[in-house]
């Protein structure tokens, strides 16, 4: 088709963008995203969120070149420094610069965030609209599995699953994992319940097509939209869990440089050296707040129910 | 073309149709009417395959119906749902909607077909690309009738495929619909609860009450009132008074 090999360059022309009569497949979905990203731009507040997350990613990226000192040399004459110019956010209990140790924290907690999310949204995506649209026994045995899951108090569930292996950023990925994919499948499902009586499904089962078919290109483009909100806005829970599971002692193991895991080590000079744990503290509130913001904006352009 | 015996849908423990009996010929028209809740939509899910829990015996063009239906029968049948809001996937582009048939069942020249199929339900070739907010009512049930047609089916099931449309534009779909009965020899059924438009474009019609078919007719004996269940005549009598009104 002659748009698709016309399409980058116009992709800055906005008149090409909003037209009403689009003359190609890629120039009607370009045209979508483009006002999709319009509504979301307008909102400041999605915008801040969506550029402290970009910066937190580029700084995790960039770790190596931004940092002051290296996160795990350490410093005994100089522990727990106030912030000053060789080190700028202070030194923690082994003389280590903060500062550094954050970036490349950053590193260890976003990247257990995103191998989180990549594990649970597919899954609990498929889980969801499988049940949803085969219904019956189906339905009955992936959802009361999800329910017994659920069920569980979930620091409890992931700090069995991490006793049991052993604790690590691997293990526990994996225990984090394990306890968020239920509200995704429940999610899906209710989203899938109401999609799978729609006329247009029944049109297109009229045309003869597989369930599979039907689920992977009909349905599941119709659950993405706020299952995505919900990852954004799950996001900071994440971080959070993740810390915790630091802070306990079964996350990243030391001296790893995870957020949850600094403060935890410098909860002993909570009083006196109150800098110490704040740092990382600070670090984990302006992410989480950043991922609840951009979150908030996504639910707005996104959400079917909103527009 | 098709004949169906003795249907009985069931919804749990409530039968929704109750010995429905009735035939078409080739080429030709058959309307289905009567109130919401008599049962006349659910006859024509079951027809479609949309609706597993039947009994009774269905054939379309000599070929006996089960309960799944296979892609052939796909290729021969084909629905328009009531209501063009709800009957096109929001996220897909017309030309998705139209080109979805084509690949299931393995068609090509994709291109062609969808721009021909574009022109044969008179819209313009801009709406192509367009997203189904992006039209009218009255042109999204165009694209309805076009996906429909897309695979060249012989029976098309139509279930009241104007009711959600204004005056003006109801009466551009039916002449649509007759038109594209003429140059494709495709048999309908069709199913609303306006004697008016049935009568439009059925010579024969059934009047359905609580389940089952209390009478059948032509159009022309509806027209000149010789009725003889009273479900008829007040169906009549009310449409004639809301006409007037």
């Amino acid at each position: 088709m002659s748009g698709v090999r016309t399409a980058w360059p116009n992709l800055l022309d906005r008149d090409w963008l909003l037209t009403d009569s689009p003359g190609s497949r890629s120039q009607a979905l370009w045209g979508q995203r483009y006002r999709l990203w319009r509504d979301f731009s307008a909102n400041r507040l999605a915008m801040a969120g969506l550029i402290i997350v970009l910066a937190l990613v580029a700084m995790a990226i960039a770790a190596p070149l931004l940092a002051t000192h290296n996160p795990a040399q350490q410093e005994l004459t100089n522990r727990l420094a106030t912030p000053s110019a060789a080190h700028w956010l202070g030194t923690d209990e082994l003389g280590r610069d903060v500062y550094s140790r954050l970036l490349f924290g950053a590193r260890v907690t976003l990247g257990m965030v995103l191998a989180v999310v990549a594990l649970v949204a597919p899954f609990g995506l498929a889980i969801g609209c499988i049940a949803g649209y085969y219904g019956g026994l189906v339905d009955k045995i992936l959802m009361r599995t999800t329910d017994v899951v659920l069920a569980f108090p979930r620091l409890i569930l992931a700090l069995a699953f991490v006793a049991a292996i052993k604790p690590g950023i691997t293990s526990g990925i994996i225990a984090i994992a394990i306890t968020t994919w239920p509200p995704y499948a429940r999610l899906a499902r209710a989203e899938t319940l109401t999609i799978r009586n729609t006329d247009y499904i029944a049109a297109v089962r009229l045309t003869g097509a597989s369930s599979a078919r039907i689920v992977l290109r009909h349905i599941t483009p119709l659950c993405l939209g706020s299952l995505i909100v919900r990852v954004t806005l799950d996001m900071s829970s994440i971080i959070l869990f993740a810390a915790s599971l630091g802070f306990l002692g079964l996350g990243a193991q030391p001296p790893s440089p995870e957020w949850g895991t600094m403060i935890a080590t410098a909860r002993r000079f909570f009083l006196e050296q109150w800098w110490v744990p704040l740092m990382p503290g600070l670090a984990i509130f302006v992410a989480s707040l950043a991922f609840n913001l951009l979150g908030d904006g996504l639910r707005d352009v996104l959400d079917p129910k909103q527009r | 073309m098709i004949s169906v015996q003795d249907l009985v849908v069931r919804f749990g423990p409530v039968e929704a149709v109750r010995g429905v009996t009735f035939a078409v010929g080739e080429g030709q028209s058959f309307g289905i009417v009567g109130e919401s809740g008599s049962g006349k939509s659910t006859v024509l899910r079951a027809l479609a395959g949309l609706n597993d829990d039947w009994s009774g015996r269905m054939t379309i063009g000599g070929v006996a119906l089960g309960p799944k239906r296979g892609r052939a029968f796909f290729r021969r049948v084909q629905m328009v749902f009531q209501d063009p809001y709800g009957s096109l996937h929001p996220r897909q582009t017309i030309d998705r909607a139209l080109s979805e048939p084509l690949i299931v069942h393995g068609i090509g020249d994709a291109d062609r077909r969808i721009r021909q199929a574009l022109a044969e339900v008179a819209l313009p070739s801009s709406v192509r690309f367009r997203f189904p907010h992006q039209l009218s009512g009255g042109q999204r049930q165009r694209v309805a009738i076009a996906r429909a047609l897309m695979c060249e089916p012989e029976v098309l099931l139509l279930d009241e495929p104007t009711s959600a449309l204004d005056v003006s534009v109801q009466a551009e779909v039916l002449n649509l619909l007759a038109d594209l009965q003429d140059r494709r020899k495709l048999t309908y059924v069709m199913v609303s609860h306006n004697l008016a438009v049935i009568a439009h474009l059925c010579p024969q019609l059934g009047v359905m009450q609580g389940g089952e078919m209390v009478e059948m007719l032509s159009a022309s004996d509806l027209r000149a009132g010789r009725v003889s269940h009273p479900h008829t005549a007040d169906l009549r009598r009310l449409s004639t008074e809301l006409e007037e009104a």
